[in-house]
């Protein structure tokens, strides 16, 4: 191999940042949902974001992509500010790929053109071209048979990986993924993770929220702790998940060790 | 008997009149159908607006349409609107109004029903993909909102269509009024001739509006679910 994508290898000092959040802050009238938010995330890395409910996790990745609109701090990507002046967010968006937890699929298109109207319309790119890309990535996911088929005839597994190969034929430098197996069966939750974990392989730079704590430690180069709007640890997932430095951490994840709580108990 | 219930038909030119009745209604329904389109999808998506005044407009509006019932807005628009403005105005022509104003009020709501019926996600996950919003409206959301009006649509042509049948009482002469005219010329040769000409009638506006309600089932299997 000749050449190695930056900041794959371990130890390698990280290259410019794709995405640079600096003290992002984001108010529902008098609630804030977010303070003070600042972290990077370089080319290939997967950073994590974990947290109770209603810390504001889903509402970051919607300030990413322009979803709401941040009322304090900065994003840049690849060193374009995207809070000053006037942002043409479709531009932005097809550079910055996201998953809903609903999926979101079009009921009303096919699975295929569900994956070809980004890139069509929205990139105007060749219809050859862009149906090859499809095909291989359906391909990928293990769906190329129901590509002719409509969202309604999808398991739920099969409508989120089909979103998240949506999200891939527009090439994007960075996926944002709002607990997309937070609706699902917990039989399906695997198949999308092994997606996931894929993607992350192939060194996809990939911002998730999640609540799979066994796949956030095997997926992560980085976890992120989100409480009331706040970043309160952000380390490794080796760290993070044996060794968190802050004690709300620990509580949080402690109250998810079932098994060993209940010993303690007997 | 039957024979009878033929003469009724034959005598004159009966059956072309009536048929001829049936297409003033019909002309007044598709008049309105048309109108109601136009006039009913803007205010629909007005009704949809976040400006408080332009959607209480169209609230009000509605719920005008909605509260009084369509043959006192004939007896309003037919006697009054001509003493008030000083001119008469052709019976026939306030039918096609007033069916034009009711029909948009409906069209309206059928509209607003289906534009809020949308998951929000499906505007967002057409944004995060990068479309403009002409492209968002163009191919996610109207496509969408047209297969969930079509149904009702369809249904409030066959209520036009029905309720034209009002418009006997401001004197247009449509196929109810031609019909009551046979029967009266008729019943003294043939006394069972209200039976026949109302049977006939009967079968006319099933003709007209049966295939038409079938259509609307058709496309909600379809289309929705």
């Amino acid at each position: 191999m000749v050449t190695v994508p930056t900041g794959l290898l371990a130890g390698e000092s990280p290259a410019a940042p794709i995405l640079a959040v600096t003290g992002l802050g984001k108010n529902f009238g008098e609630r804030v949902v977010l303070q003070d938010v600042s972290f990077q995330i370089a080319k290939g890395e997967v950073v994590v974001v974990i947290g109770p409910s209603g810390c504001g996790k889903s509402t970051l990745l919607r300030c990413l992509n322009g979803l709401e609109k941040a009322d304090a701090g900065q994003v840049r990507l690849d060193g374009q500010d995207l809070c000053q002046g006037q942002i043409k967010w479709s531009l932005v968006r097809q550079r910055i790929g996201m998953v809903f937890q609903s999926y979101d699929l079009f009921p009303h298109l096919t699975v295929k053109e569900n994956l070809l109207l980004g890139p069509l319309r929205a990139q105007r790119r060749r219809r050859v071209e862009a149906l090859a890309q499809a095909e291989e990535l359906l391909d990928r996911v293990g769906l190329l048979d129901r590509a002719e088929s409509y969202p309604r005839q999808l398991s739920g597994g099969q409508k989120q990986r089909v979103a998240i190969i949506r999200a891939l034929c527009m090439n994007p430098e960075i996926i944002l993924f709002d607990e997309v197996t937070a609706a699902l069966d917990p039989e399906m939750v695997a198949e999308v993770l092994e997606v996931m974990l894929g993607l992350a392989q192939q060194g996809m730079t990939m911002l998730i929220v999640t609540h799979e704590m066994d796949f956030a430690r095997g997926v992560a180069d980085r976890v992120i702790f989100l409480d009331a709007g706040v970043v309160v640890e952000e380390s490794p997932p080796d760290i993070f998940f044996t060794a968190a430095k802050s004690e709300r951490v620990r509580r949080f994840l402690d109250r998810r060790r079932y098994e060993r709580r209940l010993k303690t108990v007997g | 008997m039957l024979a009878s219930a033929v003469s009724v038909f034959t005598a004159g030119d009966n059956l072309w009149r009536l048929l001829t009745g049936l297409g003033v209604a019909m002309q007044i329904a598709l008049l309105a159908v048309f109108f109601s389109l136009l006039l009913g999808i803007p205010l629909g998506v007005v009704m949809t607006s976040r400006r408080r005044v332009l959607f209480l407009a169209a609230r009000l509006y509605l719920d005008a349409w909605r509260i009084v019932p369509v043959l006192v807005w004939l007896f309003i628009f037919y006697f009054e609107l001509g003493r008030i403005l000083g001119i008469h105005i052709d019976a026939w022509l306030v039918s096609v109004l007033v069916f034009s104003l009711w029909g948009a009020a409906e069209m309206s709501d059928i509209v607003r029903g289906a534009i809020t019926s949308l998951p929000a996600g499906q505007v967002e996950s057409g944004r995060a993909l990068g479309l403009s919003n002409w492209q968002l409206q163009r191919y996610v959301i109207m496509p969408q909102v047209v297969r969930r009006l079509t149904p009702a649509a369809v249904n409030l042509v066959t209520r036009l269509i029905k309720t034209t049948s009002l418009v006997v009482l401001i004197g247009v002469v449509e196929v109810l009024k031609v019909g009551q005219q046979i029967i009266e010329n008729s019943e003294r040769n043939v006394p069972s001739a209200s039976f026949w000409v109302y049977g006939l009638i009967f079968i006319l506006y099933f003709i007209v509006c049966y295939p038409i309600s079938r259509l609307s089932r058709y496309l909600e299997r379809r289309w929705v679910g």
